[in-house]
């Protein structure tokens, strides 16, 4: 279990002292939200409407772009192949991975997602559901991900392809988490989407294990 | 911390082996080829001048006996992978890994087909070419999965490598499939009010059904065919690569 | 030689070991067994496989043929074994210490202490500078402490000497026999030759003369 926490010590301290990535990632959510409004025009109306959309899509991109840092580092300086000698399975260090990765990358977007809210017109109550809905979501955008980033890992410019690959899997993730926030039907989404977060939450550690220690190979 | 690697001889050893698999499957290719060519020829004949037109659709239900192979191929394919996949990750298989690589383009394109064809068959009947319809819809995620297991193939250097690793990803694929489809189905429902698509309405009479199936027959053969077709080509591609390697190795050594 | 055995008896037995990568065989058939306190050393031209064979005996690349197995190590202890690459592993954003400190939690905390193996590898003083800071030899002293700080009896070492100066030599070689005299097992992969002070613990094996 200390393998566990050292483990997970060492990516919240990688990622505090990564040179802004978590600034970076948040101002990309904000900025692809605060960009709508230009592309459809002020209505305020149209924007309450789609805002919800709009915020899951902006957090979707947002963590496609922070996947290329999971693994790629302790890929390139050797770390990952000594990993696999630690005392802790594989798939544990995927988990204290994934963990952080979650922590790092989603939970800072659920953070400022208000201001977005704000800044697309939408209601308190919307937002309310649109915030429950990206907690429990996120989850599973962050689990496909880590599988996305595991399988191209070993692929030498491969920050490019794990998001085609991660993007069409993600896509019940997209469809339960807006259905969630509409008026209609919510509870039935939010459960489909809590059972999708722990499903892919529970399986991913392992299959992204797999396609590591297969890659390197 | 052993690993035992010593052969064992049985006809699944004996096809592991991609020179053998060549030869044992080369005999096949011909007739193969000639049976799907009848079946097509069987197939269009019924299609075309055998099979009555819908009272609604006109002519352009014929379409439907192209669309229907196709999607149902699209399906196949990815269960082809998913078992290749198996075989990679399981038992290691040299012929699975080229079996999954072979399959993959093979399934992007008769997903293509089938999204194509149902595009083409939409404009007359519905009178769009798209409909965010569940089951084209979950079709389209399908042919992005397709695509990027084909991308995925191509970005690695070392396709001995790669196999293992797409073959993982192949089977999160698979498992994640019915969910996608379930989801997509859902979400659709949640869109719109009636569904204005019903393939599986009133029961099809025979004059239907027969072409209908020897198309689905014609079409899986043709799937077969170019399968085979395109392992022994992989297989060649592996050892022009591996020839080449050896040559290089040997200059500088 | 077992006066400070710290080890179980292991050995390494290699019979007919093919590696390679990518389906193409680098090494001929390897014979090879190592005993407790005895290192083999692997010698050979550029491309002869020896880092191969030492990731493939590390677990990592399949073998083409051939078995070898750990004898006497109970896989309940976990891995038995360090591997030290060209690539030392280290985060130019953690403190030396917090580098290995993160490998002593992550392998076991059942070596040294982090101060008594930086001291060992001569980085005492620089315990909490970034280790963006270190040179290339320093990085790789840093790497080789992570060797002290988890007992681990088999050690396979890929040039343990690339980057080191002189006194880092020594220190290599001061590593290597303590190790050996603990009951530890080594294979180093070098083109630098490594001279313990009792040769009879050393045996050389020469790749790449392919047959």
């Amino acid at each position: 279990m200390s393998a566990f926490r050292a483990m997970l010590v060492r990516e919240l301290r990688l990622a505090r002292r990564g040179g802004g990535d978590v600034l970076t990632l948040v101002l990309f959510f904000i900025i692809v939200g605060a960009i709508v409004p230009f592309a459809v025009g002020p209505d305020r109306e149209l924007l309450a409407r789609i805002a919800p959309g709009m915020v899951w899509i902006a957090a979707f991109l947002a963590m496609l772009l922070g996947l290329d840092r999971l693994f790629r580092p302790d890929h390139e300086d050797g770390s990952l192949i000594l990993l696999r000698q630690a005392d802790l399975p594989l798939s544990a260090v995927v988990a204290a991975k994934l963990i952080t990765h979650w922590l790092v990358s989603a939970l800072p977007l659920i953070v400022a997602s208000p201001f977005l809210a704000m800044l697309l017109a939408m209601d308190v109550e919307t937002f309310w559901r649109m915030l429950i809905s990206l907690l429990v979501g996120t989850p599973a955008l962050a689990a496909f991900g880590a599988v996305g980033a595991a399988v191209t890992v070993a692929i030498r410019r491969g920050g490019l392809i794990a998001p085609i690959l991660v993007a069409p899997l993600s896509i019940p993730v997209l469809i339960f988490g807006t259905g969630s926030i509409s008026a209609t039907q919510s509870s039935a989404a939010l459960l489909f989407l809590a059972a999708l977060s722990l499903m892919a939450v529970a399986l991913a550690p392992f299959a992204a294990a797999l396609a590591i220690s297969s890659g390197e190979d | 911390m052993s690993i035992d690697t010593t052969p064992k001889q049985s006809w699944w050893n004996r096809i592991a082996h991609p020179g053998q698999f060549v030869a044992w499957t080369t005999p096949l290719l011909w007739p193969l080829t000639i049976l799907t060519a009848v079946l097509f020829v069987v197939g269009l004949w019924f299609a075309f001048f055998n099979s009555p037109e819908d009272y609604q659709m006109g002519d352009t239900v014929r379409i439907m006996y192209v669309h229907v192979p196709n999607a149902w191929l699209s399906q196949f394919v990815y269960g082809v992978m998913a078992v290749s996949a198996l075989g990679t990750l399981v038992w290691r298989h040299p012929m699975a890994d080229v079996s999954m690589k072979a399959a993959a383009p093979l399934g992007a394109l008769f997903t293509a087909l089938a999204l194509f064809t149902g595009a083409l068959w939409g404009r007359p009947t519905w009178g769009t070419f798209w409909e965010w319809d569940g089951r084209m819809t979950s079709t389209l995620v399908l042919l992005f999965i397709y695509l990027g297991i084909v991308a995925l193939w191509r970005a690695f250097d070392d396709q001995l490598r790669a196999a293992r690793v797409i073959a993982v990803f192949t089977l999160i694929g698979a498992v994640n499939i019915p969910i996608i489809k379930f989801s997509v189905d859902w979400w659709s429902t949640l869109h719109q009010p009636a569904s204005v698509f019903r393939a599986d309405g009133p029961t099809m009479p025979g004059s239907i059904l027969t072409p209908l199936f020897v198309m689905f027959f014609a079409f899986t053969f043709l799937f077969i065919t170019l399968q085979l077709k395109a392992m022994h080509t992989e297989v060649r591609r592996r050892r022009v690569m591996t020839l080449q390697r050896k040559a290089a190795q040997g200059s500088t050594a | 030689m077992t006066s400070r055995q710290v080890f179980p008896p292991l050995s390494l037995r290699a019979t007919g070991l093919v590696c390679g990568r990518g389906g193409m065989a680098l090494t001929r058939a390897l014979d090879f067994s190592v005993t407790p306190g005895r290192c083999l050393l692997l010698r050979g031209a550029n491309g002869s496989g020896k880092t191969t064979l030492l990731l493939t005996l590390a677990g990592i690349v399949a073998p083409l043929d051939g078995v070898f197995a750990l004898e006497g190590s109970d896989a309940e202890t976990g891995p038995a074994l360090h591997y030290c690459g060209h690539r030392n592993a280290v985060k130019p954003r953690l403190t030396v210490a917090e580098n290995l400190c993160f490998w002593a939690a992550v392998n076991g905390a059942t070596g040294l202490s982090i101060d008594a193996a930086l001291q060992q590898v001569g980085l005492e003083r620089l315990g909490d500078l970034d280790a963006g800071y270190l040179s290339a030899g320093q990085s790789r002293r840093l790497a080789l402490a992570r060797l002290l700080v988890s007992l681990r009896p088999l050690w396979l070492l890929d040039e343990p000497t690339a980057a080191l100066d002189a006194e880092g030599h020594d220190l290599v070689t001061r590593l290597l026999d303590n190790h050996l005299d603990m009951g530890g097992l080594a294979i180093a992969a070098t083109h630098d030759p490594i001279t313990l002070p009792d040769p009879a613990r050393m045996e050389t094996v020469v790749l790449g003369a392919r047959p």
